[in-house]
C-alpha cells in the first residue's frame, strides 16, 4: 500500500463515518459534527494529493486553509440555527421540525 | 508506512466513530475534538505544518468550544431522546455503500509513488501567495466570514414580540 493509498483510505473512512452519523442522528447538533468530519476527509484528500501529485504547486495547500475558513463559517450559522430551532420547537430533534412539510 | 501512523490512523477513525456513536451528545464533541486532533496529526504527518496549526486553532480550539456552547444552551432537549436514531434499515446501508466506493476509488488511484515530494510552502511563501496568486478567493473569504458571522448574531438574537 503507497503512502497515498493510506491517507485515502483514512479519508474515505473519516468521510464514511461522518456520512453515517449525518443520515443515522437525529440530533440537528450531531448530524452537523457528522457534516465537519465529512469537510475535514475532504481537507486530508485535498492535502495528501498535494503531497503526493505531479506538478509541485501549493494550489492544494492553500486551499486547505480556504476550506477550513469556510467550515468554521458555516459551523457558526450552522450552530446559530440550531439555537433558533431549540427557542422555537423546545427540541434539537430534526424529525419533530415538521413544519414546512406541507 | 511507519507503525505510527497506522496508530495514529485508528486514533482518529475510533474517535471518529465514537463522536458519531455515543448518546451522551457532551462526550460526542469531546471525542470530536479527539478526531480534529488526530486529522492534525495526520497533516503533521504530511509535512502540511501550518495547515495542522490552522487546524488545531480553528477545529480544536474554535468549533469544538461552539459545539459545546451549543449542546449547553440546548440542554434539555435530550431528556425525552428514547429514540436517537432514524431508521437504521436504509442508511446502514447507504453507508457502507458509500465507504465502499470511496475506498475502492482511493485504493485503485494511478498515482503510485511520491514522484515528486512536494515540499510544504514557508509562511512568507503562504503569505505571497495569498496576496497574489490567491487574493481573490482570500478577498471572497473574508466577505463570506463576516456576513457569516453577522447572519449567525442576528440569527441567535433574542426575538422581538410580533408588534412589527
Amino acid at each position: 500500500m503507497s503512502p497515498l493509498q493510506a491517507y485515502l483510505g483514512v479519508s474515505a473512512i473519516l468521510f464514511a463515518i461522518g456520512f453515517g452519523g449525518v443520515v443515522t442522528r437525529r440530533n440537528a447538533i450531531v448530524v452537523l459534527m457528522g457534516i465537519e468530519l465529512m469537510l475535514n476527509a475532504a481537507n486530508l484528500n485535498f492535502i495528501a494529493f498535494w503531497k503526493f501529485g505531479i506538478t509541485n504547486n501549493a494550489a492544494g495547500y492553500v486551499f486547505v486553509l480556504f476550506s477550513i475558513a469556510i467550515a468554521a463559517a458555516e459551523s457558526a450559522v450552522g450552530l446559530a440555527l440550531v439555537i433558533l430551532i431549540y427557542r422555537h420547537y423546545k427540541t434539537t430533534n430534526i424529525d419533530e421540525t415538521t413544519r414546512l412539510h406541507g | 508506512m511507519p507503525a505510527s501512523f497506522y496508530i495514529l490512523a485508528l486514533f482518529t477513525i475510533m474517535s471518529a466513530f465514537c463522536a458519531m456513536s455515543l448518546r451522551n451528545l457532551v462526550h460526542c464533541a469531546l471525542c470530536l475534538a479527539l478526531a480534529f486532533l488526530g486529522i492534525a496529526g495526520l497533516f503533521l504527518y504530511l509535512n502540511a505544518g501550518f495547515v495542522a496549526f490552522a487546524q488545531i486553532l480553528v477545529y480544536v480550539g474554535a468549533v469544538a468550544i461552539l459545539i459545546v456552547f451549543a449542546i449547553l444552551l440546548t440542554r434539555n432537549a435530550e431528556k425525552n431522546e428514547a429514540k436517537a436514531t432514524s431508521s437504521l434499515f436504509f442508511s446502514i446501508p447507504l453507508t457502507v455503500a458509500i465507504a465502499a466506493i470511496l475506498l475502492n476509488a482511493g485504493f485503485s488511484t494511478s498515482l503510485r509513488s511520491s514522484a515528486t515530494a512536494a515540499t510544504a510552502p514557508s509562511v512568507r511563501e503562504l503569505g505571497t501567495l495569498l496576496m497574489t496568486s490567491y487574493v481573490v478567493p482570500l478577498e471572497i473569504i473574508g466577505v463570506l466570514l463576516t456576513v457569516a458571522l453577522l447572519g449567525a448574531i442576528v440569527l441567535a438574537l433574542p426575538e422581538r414580540p410580533e408588534a412589527t
